[in-house]
């Protein structure tokens, strides 16, 4: 147990002893090598890597130098990643092999390893992270200790202002004070709806009731999506404190987290920090004799989708079938155990104690006129630097993608990017300078989601790209409400139809009719958004599904059963390697003479594509 | 109250209603189909979707409550789409086979289907295809009509307790399961029957069993008897139209003589043997030190849950069997040997409100005189199937009385097929004989009545005899842990099975959600049997004529060796789930 005093003496002398984690001019004659530990890294063998470090510095007795492991720094494209303080000189794609060139040459000559430095997309080797493009337009408030702190000492985040805010709410807010903070501050919900924090804060609070809770969703299950992820494995305790500050407002002792259990790492780390905190005293009775009581448990969900609906959840973590339940009553007055409860996201949570230490006006300086803030994504598919990016509401589409993102991979062209997952929807080339911002992307009938980003060049064809998504809740959907049980399986299987090149003239006006009475009829958020790939991706690329099902054509050529290959007797030079090739003897012709695919046999395999070196095989 | 407008009518509903219900008081229709008032309140299927104004997205008519000023339209042209696209959704999977289904004509879909006017099915597709389980003597599931409404679902586990079946896998391949996917014949389902009549469809049904009867009536060689519950008379008439809770006990005997049984003896006769032998055990217990409270055993889906749940508590169970076990019994002796008749050329047939019934007849010790007690148990609904098949009129039926010498019966038997009448009957038996007086007020009102647990206490000759009547397997359950904690003071407790009694088994005529809703349909069958009762002139068991002359003849004593040999049973403890695969 600590008093309020110790903490802040920890407080005080952690923070200079770390200075040189975020000063690049810091008075120490330490050097910390920060050794990325998130999901990405970790399973590129990053444990390894710290483990070399250590056994090097000790092997060569090596004093002044330590080896942390932190959470992600958000270039996941370039992991491991490597960084070594106060100079912040940043290693890309480290790997165990490397540590003893790292240590000898830099930590012990001086030496930077050029050879591990990262390249720019412009071709620029860049010594320091924030010399990157990629860092240069984001603003880190949620992911503020990633890749700062050690996410598993609670010492660390104390030296960055931990448990400030909560301090501060205790001793000199008020609950009603703390909700108009909140309130002022624009903050909106991050899972995807956006709905206004301070609101839903001050509805639980309203709520009657013996009990009340604060549940945390991190059953971020959105296919591409980590930002959650990311925040629990590299600050647990800013979701802790936060959750706190929540419970203290709406005036609940007890809270739970919900996190996945393909989350090991999140689930393990976030389990530490509420050890800690109670170990500390900061978690439990009575916390600095404030008069406050407030503790918390993890709670794990075995990886369904529609867990992530906030209904569901709870009665998941009531131990019963994940389903939603119809709304109203709305979980802030009828919640978990029917209590009013409150449910936020990671998120949405890990910008709680910087606005309460920064105040409101600060927050709301930052964004746009409705969407106030930052916003994480998980930035993935066919860009550069895929990775997690944190930028302020209000910047375009573009530059994410092409300023953030570094562009296009392959010299390809980009077609369109996915936000909100299965539940959003696409935004074309012409929508790339769209501010991000709830309304807008609505506007544009896409969502902002809870931050997955996918980008996508002109390889990819939209109906194959709807098909995906709705296969994908087709998988999730809980089956309870007849619209997403069946009707997103109608969807998907009018779909396939479609892309194997049997559509008929109408579908389309099925489709639409159908997806729109999914949106109206379905019980949750999940049935409700579940058609949006399919009408998005057909407002704006009308043009392919009409080639799919007149033309019998897929312009992208990623269905493959709409591929028609032939070989251009104008490049076969009849050398009959794709004759050899061929697994389903499709391909005729003798030794110098054209040779000819018949298209009844042929699979589509492409074997021959490869094979030819002449590039005379067509599609 | 609450003031809302629905499609333009000013409505007052009270606080806490839903718009399904605000709407139906002004006669405006909402079509349900997931929806069973008071069990399945989920709102999953999507058939009551309303607009309600300033509200995004549809409202949900079954679930969604009142509030005032709220206006509700109930038939726009984008509800009555987003209706017809979910009922489309729900036919494509469905195994559209109406012509060779049970439900044929009561089948809720169905109805909505023709309201819609379904030609064709839009949004055709993959069809979910299951094995049909029909291993249990009683229920046969068909989960390729299941439209996953989850009726028979909350039935189980809501309204019984039990939690037999519940849902497995998600999405379009969610279905409803058991332990394992097992068959329900080897879970622990009670066989009670009541998810088949929640069911909207032909998802699940009795086995059938009026082949074989049909059968042994073809069979020459075979003197075939029915035998009819109490409870089948107050029902049975509404499968051919008419008013629920008509006493069509003389119309039921002639159609029973038109099918072609030899003999049709009314299973009233065995319940007064019931009450004889089960008054005289519990006299034994209560003055002799017996295990106390002494629980009755009449209801066989009760009886399984017993052996299922409280095997330990078997002791309190009355050893009598069911009544029309213990007339099966008699038949095939007293009668067989009165008539001359090879009892092994005996059929006899129980006319039951029970699917349980089926079960109760393949259990061991069934076979008082060497032979099944009973041959075949058809239900109400089969027996009116069978009735239809032979195409007799059976409004027009002229009255006609059960056979002699084992028509007789009492009033007391009567009301066997209602919650708390085998307590009343037996009172009325056991307080004479104890107190020695003859009662002129024979009513229980104590015992009557619609809750699911009804406690009254007794005055026997200035001892308090304290009783408790329960129906419905979740209030079993409550006054069973009550027992098993040693906080009950109970002498004799009535328990069955279904909710309100036999009157509301799983083998009577299936009523709609609708009917259920808004009709009270226990009350009118119970009223029906109360009615037979308050007109019959002998009203207690033990003044039977029939019985006393059989005792004289044939059984001795009551509770006696003969009688035991006939007329009691014993029972077995039943494993949950067999866990050996």
């Amino acid at each position: 147990m600590k008093t309020l005093e110790e903490i802040k003496k920890i407080r005080e002398e952690k923070r200079k002893e770390l200075d040189l984690r975020v000063n690049t001019s810091a008075d120490t004659r330490e050097k910390h090598i920060l050794v990325c530990h998130g999901t990405g890294c970790t399973s590129s063998k990053s444990p390894k890597i710290l483990e070399n470090f250590r056994r090097i510095i000790e092997e060569k007795k090596i004093e002044n130098v330590r080896v942390i492991q932190t959470g992600c720094f958000g270039l996941c494209a370039k992991g491991p990643i490597v960084i070594i303080r106060p100079e912040d000189v940043f290693y890309a794609m480290v790997t165990p092999d490397d540590c003893e060139e790292i240590i000898e040459k830099h930590i012990q000559k001086g030496e930077i390893v050029e050879r591990l430095l990262c390249k720019d997309i412009d071709n620029k080797t860049v010594k320091k992270l924030d010399e990157l493009n990629f860092y240069k337009k984001q603003k880190r408030i949620a992911l503020k200790n990633c890749g700062v702190i050690d996410p598993e000492n609670i010492d660390e985040y104390i030296a960055f202002d931990g448990y400030k805010a909560l301090e501060k709410v205790l001793f000199s807010m008020t609950p009603d004070e703390v909700i108009d903070v909140v309130s002022k501050s624009g903050l909106r919900g991050r899972g995807g709806a956006g709905f206004p924090t301070g609101k839903k804060w001050s509805f639980t609070k309203m709520a009657k009731g013996d009990q009340k809770y604060v549940v945390c969703n991190a059953d971020e299950g959105d296919p591409g999506a980590f930002m959650d992820r990311s925040v629990l494995e590299g600050d647990p305790h800013c979701v802790v404190e936060a959750m706190m500050i929540a419970g203290f407002a709406i005036g609940a002792n007890k809270g739970y987290i919900y996190v996945r259990a393909e989350y090991p790492i999140a689930v393990k780390r976030f389990q530490i920090a509420i050890d800690q905190a109670r170990e500390y005293g900061i978690l439990g009775k009575n916390i600095w004799n404030s008069g406050f009581d407030f503790d918390l448990e993890v709670r794990l969900g075995a990886g369904a989708f529609v867990c992530g609906e906030e209904t569901a959840l709870l009665e998941s973590i009531e131990g019963r079938r994940g389903q939603p339940r119809l709304k109203p009553p709305f979980p802030a007055n009828e919640g978990l155990f029917g209590k009013p409860t409150l449910i936020n996201n990671v998120e949405t949570y890990a910008n709680i104690t910087k606005i309460i230490l920064n105040g409101a006006e600060w927050y709301a300086s930052i964004g746009t006129e409705k969407s106030k803030g930052t916003k994480v994504f998980a930035l993935g598919g066919n860009v550069n630097n895929t990775g997690l990016v944190e930028v302020p509401m209000g910047v375009t589409l573009r530059e994410i993608v092409f300023d953030i993102g570094g562009g296009i991979p392959n010299g390809r062209k980009f077609k369109a990017a996915q936000t909100g997952g299965p539940s959003g929807g696409c935004i074309t080339a012409e929508n790339l300078d769209t501010p991000i911002e709830y309304e807008s992307l609505q506007a544009i009938g896409s969502m902002m989601g809870s931050g997955g980003l996918i980008v996508m060049d002109d390889s990819k064809c939209m109906v194959n790209l709807a098909k995906f998504y709705l296969g994908f809740t087709v998988d999730e959907s809980c089956g309870k409400c007849t619209p997403c049980r069946i009707g997103t399986k109608r969807l998907l299987e009018m779909l396939t139809k479609i892309t194997e090149g049997k559509g008929e003239e109408g579908d389309i006006e099925k489709l639409e009719t159908l997806c729109k009475n999914i949106q109206k009829a379905s019980v949750c958020g999940l049935g409700q958004t579940a058609p949006n790939p399919v009408l998005s991706t057909i407002k704006y690329f009308r043009d392919e599904y009409e080639e799919h099902i007149r033309d019998k054509k897929c312009r992208a050529g990623e269905c493959k059963a709409l591929m028609k290959l032939h070989i251009d007797p104008e490049l076969c030079k009849g050398c009959g390697l794709c004759k050899r090739n061929c697994p389903v003897d499709a391909i005729s012709g003798e030794v110098k003479q054209t040779h000819v695919i018949d298209s009844e046999k042929c699979i589509k395999c492409g074997t021959c594509i490869s094979k030819c070196p002449f590039h005379a095989i067509k599609s | 109250m609450i003031n809302l407008t629905i499609n333009g009518k000013a409505v007052q509903a009270e606080e806490g209603s839903t718009i399904l219900e605000a709407a139906r008081k002004v006669n405006i229709d909402i079509p349900t189909l997931c929806f069973l008032k008071g069990i399945n309140e989920v709102g999953d299927c999507r058939m009551c979707v309303v607009e309600v104004e300033g509200r995004r997205g549809f409202a949900t008519a079954c679930i969604q409550k009142v509030e005032e000023g709220m206006v509700v339209k109930t038939s726009t042209p984008a509800v009555i789409e987003a209706r017809r696209i979910v009922l489309d959704l729900i036919l494509s999977n469905h195994d559209r086979e109406c012509l060779t289904c049970t439900r044929n004509g009561n089948c809720e879909l169905q109805k909505l289907a023709q309201e819609f006017y379904v030609d064709e099915i839009e949004y055709q597709g993959s069809r979910n295809e299951y094995e049909i389980d029909d291993k249990s003597p009683a229920i046969v599931r068909n989960f390729n009509k299941c439209v996953l409404c989850r009726r028979c679902v909350a039935t189980c586990k809501k309204l019984q307790g039990i939690g037999a079946i519940d849902c497995i896998e998600r999405g379009f391949a969610s279905q409803v399961s058991t332990y394992k996917n097992k068959s329900l014949n080897d879970v622990n389902c009670t066989f009670c029957g009541q998810c088949i009549e929640a069911c909207p469809v032909g998802a699940l049904k009795e086995k059938d069993s009026t082949q074989e009867v049909w059968k042994a009536l073809r069979d020459e060689d075979k003197y075939v008897v029915a035998q009819t519950a109490p409870a089948v008379r107050a029902a049975l008439g509404e499968e051919f139209g008419m008013e629920i809770g008509t006493n069509v006990t003389g119309k039921m005997v002639s159609g029973l003589k038109e099918l072609g049984f030899d003999k049709v003896f009314d299973t009233n006769t065995g319940a007064d043997f019931t009450i004889v032998e089960e008054g005289t055990e519990f006299l034994d217990r209560f003055q002799n030190g017996g295990t106390l409270p002494m629980i009755t055993s009449c209801s066989p889906g009760w009886v399984r849950y017993m052996e299922l749940n409280y095997p330990e508590l078997i002791p309190h169970l009355s050893t009598c069997k069911s009544p029309h076990q213990m007339f099966g019994a008699v038949i095939k002796s007293y009668y067989a040997e009165k008539m001359g008749i090879d009892p092994s050329k005996i059929f006899v047939v129980s006319v039951m409100p029970c699917i349980a019934k089926k079960f109760e007849r393949t259990r061991d010790d069934m076979q008082g005189a060497g032979y099944d007690d009973v041959d075949a148990v058809i239900t109400t609904r089969e027996l009116a199937r069978m009735i239809k098949q032979a195409h007799i009129d059976f409004l027009n039926l002229e009255d006609s009385e059960f056979d002699a010498p084992m028509g007789e019966a009492t009033g007391a038997a009567a009301i066997f097929g209602t919650t708390g009448g085998v307590m009343e009957a037996a009172l009325r038996t056991v307080q004479e004989k104890v107190t020695g007086n003859a009662f002129e007020k024979l009513e229980y009102e104590a015992v009557r009545g619609e809750q699911g647990i009804k406690r009254a206490e007794v005055d026997m000759n200035g001892k308090k005899v304290k009783v408790v009547v329960a129906s419905g397997l979740k209030n079993a359950q409550t006054i069973m842990e009550e027992i098993k904690s040693g906080k009950a003071d109970y002498q004799f407790v009535e328990i069955m099975a279904c909710p309100g009694g036999c009157v509301m088994g799983g083998g009577q005529p299936i009523r709609s959600s609708k009917e259920r809703a808004t009709i009270d349909i226990r009350s009118k069958r119970a009223n029906c049997l109360y009615s037979i009762d308050e007109k019959s002139t002998i009203r207690k068991s033990h003044e039977n004529p029939v019985l006393k002359k059989i005792y004289e003849e044939y059984l001795g004593e009551p509770g006696g060796h003969k009688a035991h040999e006939l007329l009691h049973t014993s029972y077995v403890e039943r494993q949950k789930y067999l866990l050996d695969d």
